[in-house]
């Protein structure tokens, strides 16, 4: 049966049979795994604004571009990625158009944890198969999830981090992605195994050399044994004119703690859904988010915060900064489980119009099915606040000053929850220059 | 302080001010001169803080007659930036929290704003950190709110005193204080009368809005004026607001509504 019968979608054909013969793995679950993804890429549809998961992303301009796998190897230079790389990272592996690129990642400072193993995905798969089959591809499901199941199609390069028992890893590990060429599809990859009592710091960039039009199709799986804590840092700056798609699956045992802080400033129109799984007594999230967009951007985020068992706690922050006729979706859900008694959970979604075109539609949604949980939620949409217009001026500040200051003070809120002292500068920086006027 | 050769720095003639449609101010009569200390007393509700709001230029409140005249210009040709600029400062009666401004950015940004205008030297952050570490000083006050947002999980009496602070880089020549001794604790009364006081002199101004005689022992005022309904209905000098301490409002109404009539 060839794939242009059942797809019903000439762009799900054209990716899946532009796809690059991937050499046949010798481990027969790993086979399996993309035979499946194959299977259901070739039945599953792009989802339109029929869906409701896709109510206000349209997605329809992405079908009307040719795009290919990269074939042509990229002429990166090392000034060009350099500008890019974060001072503090310990490890860092970097990916162009998707393919792992040894010349460009290393280990800048070098690392004595011992056991923690940070490398390209599909060279280590077989080395550690027995620690990867029970994680990769378990988490982020494609039943339902084109893109998931195209990314796992496609499975090859990406980065394995493994954090042996008890190894705390001080300094974070950067993933970087740069897009180089354009109309190129690109399924960047990440697993992260956080073994009992690790604590580890990643950090996901997506940059871009050119204001091209590209693909990114990304899945990243997080698991975190019993009392494992991550920290993950998630930038998405992708060309003005590219595609991002991504999906995020976290799975939390038993008193574990993740913490990310997610900022979306590019692509045309960026889908990030961040589902994560609070799987065992105990466990404690914190999801903040930041999207800085303007002119014709779409940035939706879909986040899905499932309390499964008790005594979990999560927090979330989403704010948006829209200004242009650019349009911010927010869909925050929470889910808490019969059994989940005793859950803590609070989200506050902020959103900020710049302009008479801008447009958000933020969404809480909880399901909640225990009796004795606390939840908090609220969304605001609108401009600055006039009191603390007010105040300021009232001080002798220009209202130029004023909401300059107060749109900066918006946007920095979450981005000084980076960890990473250069990076939340360089971001803080984007934020100045995006928010001034004069 | 009246001294003889003070010019007058803010005249209210016939203020009328609405909010939302309503009329709050009814018809305002006051000057104050420089080197005064006048004190604004009366009712919850006369019309005090928006009065105040009124002078500093709050959009939601719209002057619908009369005039003021703040150093001899009009001061509705003024942007509230302007006015504070041009030497109004108005200490809020609940002044807001706006986390994520940095309180050390805020102050020096104003600090400078203002130097500028005055044709005085603008300060770097070191500079201003040390400058304004000297003004905490006076005011008592714990070096560590610069750190802090803008008032962000202040106490009510911290944010008072942040108040004073603000005043005194931009050393108005006409404050509007309304309300800050309520919430102070009697130490912090202290420090931050002292430092008002160390602020006054002969070239500006200050009014103080108030319901507590006590205040006034610690800076004596010059006049007190009795508001009501949106109106000043009596004024008198510093013994006529222990005359309210201890008969209350209720007679001057009746004083003024008897006289009203004749
Ligand atoms: N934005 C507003 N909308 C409606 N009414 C308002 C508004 N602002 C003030 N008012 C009303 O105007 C009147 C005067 O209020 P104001 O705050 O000036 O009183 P005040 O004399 O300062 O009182 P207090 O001693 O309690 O501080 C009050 O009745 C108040 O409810
Ligand atoms: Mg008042």
């Amino acid at each position: 049966m060839s794939l242009s019968m059942v797809t019903g979608s000439s762009y799900l054909e054209s990716l899946l049979q532009g796809q690059p013969q991937l050499p046949s793995s010798p481990l027969a679950w790993l086979n399996q795994l993309r035979a499946d993804a194959v299977e259901r890429a070739s039945t599953l549809k792009v989802p339109t604004t029929r869906d409701e998961e896709w109510r206000f992303t349209d997605i329809s301009p992405l079908s009307n571009l040719s795009f290919q796998p990269v074939r042509a190897e990229s002429s990166l230079s090392i000034a060009d990625a350099e500008k890019f790389y974060l001072e503090e990272a310990a490890i860092r592996l970097v990916f162009v158009d998707g393919v792992y690129a040894p010349q460009l990642s290393g280990q800048p400072h070098g690392t004595k944890d011992v056991g923690l193993v940070v490398t390209n995905l599909s060279e280590a798969v077989a080395a550690h198969a027995a620690a990867i089959e029970p994680h990769l591809g378990r988490y982020a499901g494609f039943q339902d999830n084109v893109f998931a199941a195209l990314n796992t199609a496609f499975l090859h390069d990406g980065a394995l981090i493994l954090v042996p028992r008890s190894v705390v890893v001080e300094k974070p590990v950067h993933l970087l992605f740069i897009a180089t060429q354009k109309e190129v599809a690109s399924h960047p990859r990440c697993l992260l195994i956080a073994e009992s009592g690790s604590a580890v710091t990643i950090v996901e960039d997506y940059v871009s050399l050119q204001e091209d039009a590209y693909v990114t199709n990304a899945v990243t799986e997080i698991a975190l044994a019993d009392n494992a804590q991550v920290d993950h840092i998630r930038v998405q700056r992708d060309s003005n004119e590219a595609f991002h798609i991504a999906n995020c699956a976290v799975s939390l045992a038993h008193a574990s703690r993740y913490r990310s802080v997610s900022v979306a400033l590019g692509a045309r129109i960026s889908r990030y859904n961040l589902n994560t799984l609070l799987a065992a007594e105990g466990a404690e999230c914190a999801i903040d988010g930041l999207a800085l967009i303007t002119g014709r951007q779409l940035a939706d985020t879909h986040t899905c915060i499932d309390h499964a068992k008790p005594h979990g706690t999560s927090t979330q922050s989403h704010k948006c900064i829209v200004d242009g006729a650019a349009h911010a979706v927010f869909n925050g859900k929470i889910v808490v489980r019969p059994d989940a008694q005793r859950t803590d959970s609070s989200q506050s979604s902020r959103n900020l119009l710049l302009n008479a075109k801008a447009r958000v539609d933020t969404k809480p949604q909880l399901e909640i099915f225990a009796d004795d949980v606390k939840c908090a939620h609220g969304a605001t949409v609108g401009q600055l606040d006039n009191e603390e217009v007010f105040y300021l001026k009232s001080r002798g500040l220009s209202e130029i000053t004023a909401r300059n200051l107060l749109t900066y003070a918006f946007g920095a809120e979450i981005i000084d929850r980076i960890s990473i002292a250069s990076l939340k500068h360089r971001l803080e920086q984007t934020v100045l220059e995006q928010t001034q006027r004069n | 302080m009246i001294y003889q050769d003070s010019k007058t720095l803010l005249e209210v003639r016939g203020l009328r001010a609405t909010v939302n449609g309503i009329e709050i101010l009814k018809g305002i009569d006051l000057t104050v001169r420089s080197g005064e200390i006048h004190a604004i007393m009366g009712t919850n509700g006369s019309g005090k803080s928006t009065l105040a709001k009124v002078l500093a230029g709050h959009n939601a409140y719209k002057v619908t007659g009369g005039s003021v005249t703040f150093e001899g210009g009009n001061l509705f040709d003024l942007e509230p930036e302007e006015r504070a600029r041009a030497g109004l400062f108005l200490a809020f009666q609940y002044p807001i929290e706006i986390p994520g401004v940095a309180n050390s950015h805020f102050l020096r940004l104003a600090y400078n704003t203002v130097q500028a205008q005055r044709g005085k030297e603008e300060l770097d952050p070191l500079e201003f950190e040390d400058f304004v570490r000297e003004k905490m000083k006076l005011l008592e006050m714990n070096p560590d709110f610069l750190d802090r947002g803008v008032n962000e999980g202040f106490s009510g009496g911290e944010k008072k005193r942040n108040e004073i602070l603000q005043m005194a880089l931009l050393e108005p020549r006409l404050a509007i204080l309304d309300e800050t001794d309520s919430g102070l604790d009697i130490d912090a009364l202290k420090s931050v009368t002292n430092g008002v006081n160390q602020l006054t002199n002969k070239d500006n101004a200050t009014i103080l809005v108030t319901h507590y005689q006590r205040l006034l022992n610690y800076i004596v005022p010059d006049y007190v004026h009795v508001m009501e309904s949106g109106r000043i209905i009596k004024t008198g000098g510093k013994e006529l607001a222990l005359e309210l301490e201890t008969r209350g409002y209720d007679w001057v109404s009746v004083e003024q509504r008897t006289a009203a009539r004749v």
